[in-house]
């Protein structure tokens, strides 16, 4: 039967990544923490590709590393290539992707949650939700009858809600790779209300190192550059461990084509909805059938292993259909599989019952973070983790929640869009969902999200004290810039000019406006002695802070405007069924989502402009009733006074 | 509350015989007090609301402009619920854009259009369908004396400007893919190709723009300009044309003015005239062609008529002040010619002139005797017709909101054009591109980023 097996501030279940990330933030804001794993040997699994980053999803990461998140130097620590994609596309673009060794990255996050203070990891399937009459949180059951009391919850389940697996027509609960499904917990959550929704992925075969043929594709490398995620990894693994590039043709599409019937999705087997950016390969065979060849990426998954993820290739085909249509593709001819490519389907929950600090509406103290809420992705996942880790923290604490705005960071606007629109496919983070892409840099990250880390108190006084260095020194290097004037005759300036091909100085300018011509870099003035030499970091920045001013501007003065709508706020009890001047769907939305603010409530689909003003006319009507008594004269002849 | 204090001539533009100029925000009075000073000598801050105070108005190098009268109105009981002060003015278009010009540079911004009206909405002193009734006044009156067939053209801008939107639509799908998804094996579009389809966008956008010119003509009338050297007798001329025909005419004060615009109603047709006789006359304005002042009246003139002095003839600088104008907008006139006693010399001066310009249309006329001013009036109602009659079958452009907004669409997409072909970062032409899409929406009524507000009250004219 159940006993009290014991008593926590907070309690974490899931070690994905969302988990993880949750876990430490809430153990390093001082709440004693417990975090729940079906498996020890599993935590910070990567059961889909063996890479983090990439557009966006890299300036996430950098953000999760900027508050004082782990996966940045998780990642540091465990990569085997480093690319920096987009270069030529301009910096709000950059995307750093690493391709990990999973096994290194799981190994040290693991141990990095079991030395730290305040955390507790344990093995146990968790069954249940302990909830108070008053709709409050007080802690969960185990399978095996352990009750742990706790009075805020996260919820960071993955894929693993009554989680199916789907290969050609055979199909079984479970998770991925292998482990068990969570069943009893969705009955639980139903329970308590809370509407779920069915999504599915695919994921493709790993194949044997020894059986492909390199020499059959195009080998790629990483760069050679020493970068990192993290703003506090000085010393690069310097690894540059290639992938391959191949490509299918007309025989492997024939293949897929004859076999569609057995796909699990094509027969209907499937229910759940699946990303349409990361289509199964049958998918993208009957989709665009036009299309005479797609590319595979061959990563290894690490080190210390053989194994290598098909990239590209995710299916649910039958086994043997995807030995079959493998072998077809040049340098695979021989290829062995070693694990089987396969869909899982999975429940999460309507992200629109959760408030922007990822707490549930219905439910006090229970938080919601990652897969479960509908996204996809490693750090999609962290990002929700350390947030609701954060806010879990500072409600222990009775403080206001951290909420990033959409001009301050991805993970503003990848929330925002989770709980004001929902979303009805795996929800990916893009750089076109922001619309202030150019502020939201990959460099400037630490400039954004430091300072609110180190308020919240994750941020440690280490990486405080360097990132004042750095913006320190970041500030007197624009103010030398701005001072130091040269012309034409200036020593050096004319050799510098010559050498970037720029036009000759007609009058004197000063060397900040010299910047502003896109052939010169900083780092060209100090090859000439005009400027002293600076971290690559910091020298960078400048370059990207004056060449982008104009644009920067241009997009802080579009956020200013629209601040105003934020600020607009609504009750969270505002009957909306009861609002004049709403039209139906509004109103049903409106209901649903309880939207904050007037900005927030502008960004759900199917609120229309008129909506929008009539709310604006509601809160003005109110804003007069409550300022009754006072009458205009009265309030002006204080103004006057003044 | 809103910030930032808005300034805008809230009167029509055109005859009129006061013109407002409506200021409004938190910091109003403080703006104005630094541009009109009480007769009383109290400032409009220690004004009480709905006050009217007397006053003038100096310009920065404490000039007399205007004398003025001040309405304070202050927060909330004021027409957008803000601190407000209305400027009354007399109504010369050319005094109250001096003042507003003022005004702007004591603090104040310019409102956009319906912005005004935005903030009395915002801060609830109008409800949605009251901002609707004040929305289909402004529109019926702005319209008026238009041609219906702008109406009817209405539905085919929209149509076309939507056309433009798909088209930097489907250009920008291709951009963001390939920044979201570098890696992704499908085909992209070239600088060259993007470059190709802007510039067609841009050149249709430009020729729209251009059709704003013909549309204005029918609305604000034709903006006429009298220029010549010192003495060829440009006032008379002015005067003539004004006292035969008993135009209705405003008299405009001021002492600090540089040109005297009149209108002038000749046979249904709205004309401006713009006289730089106003302009020190010891100032020979010919050869001040390199000045701003005269570039932009003779820019802005829908046709110059330049006037020669049948004894003086052609100087070189009259024929370098011509050169700079397009022919087809000048018509020249010789003046002081007697046609009952035309002597032997005199038909040889005029032939001079004639044959010294023949790319031009010349009238000869005299001024102080008015001779010639019946085929002077034929000649502008030719031309009016001509370029009045050729709009039937284009798209007009006739709505200044429309063309303030397309204005900025072609300036970003500009931007974005000359980046493709720099080949500047992808990052920030996108940034160009959607700007340009949020332009064209204003006009289309479609929202690219969800500002919903300024969506709807970019449908309000200016300062209304």
């Amino acid at each position: 039967m159940s006993y009290v097996a014991g008593h926590y501030d907070c309690i974490v279940i899931g070690t994905g990544h969302a988990g993880c990330e949750a876990a430490l933030a809430t153990a390093r804001l001082g709440c004693h923490t417990a975090i729940f794993t079906l498996n020890i040997d599993n935590i910070a699994l990567m059961p889909c590709n063996p890479s983090i980053g990439g557009p966006a999803k890299g300036n996430l990461v950098r953000e999760i590393d900027a508050l004082g998140g782990e996966m940045g130097r998780n990642i540091d620590e465990s990569y085997i290539q480093m690319r920096m994609l987009n270069t030529g596309k301009g910096p709000a673009v950059y995307g750093l992707r690493a391709q990990a060794d999973k096994y290194a990255y799981q190994k040290r996050m693991a141990h990095i949650l079991q030395k730290q203070e305040n955390l507790d990891v344990k093995q146990a399937l968790v069954e249940k939700l302990l909830v108070s009459d008053g709709q409050e949180v007080q802690g969960i059951a185990t399978e095996t009858g352990a009750v742990y009391y706790a009075p805020l919850v996260i919820l960071c389940t993955g894929t693993y809600l009554k989680g199916k697996i789907f290969i050609g027509n055979l199909t079984y609960a479970g998770g991925p790779n292998g482990q068990r499904a969570a069943d009893k917990l969705v009955d639980s959550l139903v329970e308590l209300g809370l509407e779920l929704g069915r999504f599915k992925t695919d994921t493709p075969p790993r194949v044997d190192k020894r059986t492909l043929d390199f020499e059959k594709m195009l080998v790629q490398y990483g760069d050679d550059e020493n970068i990192s995620f993290s703003f506090l990894t000085e010393n690069s693994r310097g690894l540059n461990i290639p992938c391959h590039l191949t490509y299918t043709n007309e025989e492997t599409h024939g293949i897929i084509r004859s076999n569609i019937y057995a796909s699990s999705f094509y027969s209907g087997a499937i229910e759940g909805v699946g990303p349409r950016y990361c289509p199964a390969i049958e998918d993208k065979i009957m989709r665009f059938p036009d299309k005479t060849r797609h590319q595979l990426f061959l990563e290894p998954e690490g080190l210390d292993t053989e194994e290598v993820y098909v990239q590209g290739m995710s299916t649910s085909l039958p086994e043997d259909v995807q030995l079959g249509f493998l072998r077809t593709i040049a340098g695979m001819r021989r290829v062995e599989m070693m694990r089987t490519g396969y869909a899982i389907e999975y429940n999460y929950i309507l992200p629109t019952q959760l408030q922007p600090s990822l707490e549930t509406k219905a439910i006090s103290g229970l938080f919601c973070a990652g897969q479960i809420n509908g996204t996809s992705g490693y750090e999609e996942a962290a990002a929700q983790g350390l947030i609701a880790g954060i806010n879990a923290a500072l409600k222990f604490r009775n403080k206001e929640p951290l909420v990033l705005k959409r001009s301050e960071a991805y993970m503003g606007v990848l929330i925002d869009d989770l709980v004001t629109k929902g979303t009805n496919e795996p929800y990916r983070m893009l750089t076109s969902r922001a619309e202030y892409r150019l502020l939201l840099r990959h460099d400037n990250a630490d400039f954004r999200l430091t300072p609110k880390g180190w308020e919240v108190g994750l941020v440690t006084p280490e990486r405080y004290a360097r990132f004042q260095k750095k913006k320190e020194k970041f500030e007197s290097a624009l103010v030398f810039l701005q001072r130091a004037r040269v012309s034409a005759t200036t020593e050096n300036v004319a050799p510098l000019l010559a050498a970037q091909e720029s036009a000759a100085l007609r009058q004197s300018i000063s060397l900040y406006d010299l910047l502003k011509r896109p052939e010169i870099k900083y780092t060209d003035l100090v090859q000439y002695h005009l400027a002293e030499e600076l971290d690559r970091d910091i020298s960078r920045g400048i370059d990207i802070h004056i060449k982008y001013e104009g644009y920067i501007k241009q997009q802080l003065a579009h956020v200013a405007r629209f601040e105003k709508l934020e600020k607009k706020l609504l009750p969270q009890d505002l009957d909306y069924l009861e609002l004049q001047g709403l039209s139906v769907e509004s109103r049903q939305k409106l209901s649903k989502i309880k939207p904050v603010s007037v900005g927030q409530a502008s960004r759900i689909s199917g609120v229309s402009p008129a909506d929008i003003t009539a709310l604006l006319v509601y809160l003005e009507k109110q804003r007069r009733k409550a300022s009754e008594g006072s009458s205009f004269l009265g309030e002006r002849d204080i103004r006057h006074e003044n | 509350m809103q910030g930032e204090t808005i300034a805008a001539i809230s009167t029509a533009y055109g005859p009129a015989g006061v013109g407002i100029i409506r200021i409004s925000g938190d910091n109003a009075a403080n703006v104005v007090d630094r541009v009109f000073k009480s007769k009383s000598g109290v400032s409009l801050k220690d004004q009480a609301t709905y006050r009217i105070t007397y006053g003038y108005i100096y310009d920065q190098d404490a000039r007399l402009v205007d004398e003025a009268l001040a309405l304070t109105m202050w927060a909330p009981s004021s027409f957008t619920g803000e601190d407000v002060v209305e400027l009354q003015c007399h109504g010369g278009i050319v005094v109250l854009k001096k003042v507003l010009a003022l005004v702007l540079m004591a603090g104040a911004r310019l409102a956009e259009p319906g912005e005004f009206s935005k903030r009395a909405f915002l801060n609830g002193r109008l409800d949605l369908s009251q901002a609707e009734a004040i929305m289909e006044m402004v529109t019926a009156k702005t319209e008026a004396g238009v041609n219906s067939a702008v109406n009817q053209l209405q539905g085919a801008l929209s149509q076309e400007v939507n056309g433009y939107r798909q088209e930097i639509l489907r250009i920008l799908a291709y951009l963001e893919a390939d920044l979201d998804y570098p890696e992704e094996d499908f085909s992209r579009l070239s600088n060259e190709e993007i470059s190709i389809c802007l510039a067609e966008i841009a050149q249709k956008l430009n020729k729209l723009l251009q059709s704003f010119a013909k549309g204005r003509i029918m609305r604000e009338g034709l903006k006429v300009a009298l220029i010549g050297k010192p003495n060829v007798g440009k006032s008379s001329l002015l005067n003539a044309i004004l006292k035969t025909k008993r135009a209705i005419v405003t008299d405009i004060p001021g002492t600090t003015r540089d040109t005297i615009e009149e209108y002038y109603n000749l046979g249904g047709i709205p004309l401006l005239l713009i006289d730089t006789a106003g302009i020190r006359e010891s100032q020979d304005l010919v050869e001040q062609m390199g000045v701003q002042k005269t570039k932009e009246i003779v820019e802005q003139a829908d046709l110059v008529l330049y006037i020669f002095d049948l004894k003086m003839g052609i100087t070189p600088e009259d024929r370098e002040f011509l050169r700079k104008i397009p022919s087809e907008k000048v018509l020249i006139l010789v003046n002081k010619i007697d046609l009952k006693s035309k002597t032997e010399e005199e038909n040889s001066l005029e032939r001079k002139i004639k044959e010294g310009l023949p790319a031009y249309r010349v009238l000869p006329i005299s001024a102080t005797e008015q001779i010639g001013l019946q085929e002077l009036e034929e000649e502008i109602k030719s031309i009016f017709f001509s370029e009045g009659l050729e709009i039937k079958n284009e798209t007009l452009l006739s709505n200044i909101r429309h063309k303030t907004a397309l204005d900025k669409a072609l300036q970003a997409l500009m931007g974005a054009l000359s980046g493709f072909r720099k080949g500047t970062s992808l990052d920030l032409m996108t940034i160009d591109l959607k700007s340009v899409l949020d332009y064209l929406g204003e006009v289309t009524g479609q929202t690219v980023d969800e500002e919903v507000l300024e969506q709807i009250f970019a449908q309000f004219c200016l300062g209304k």
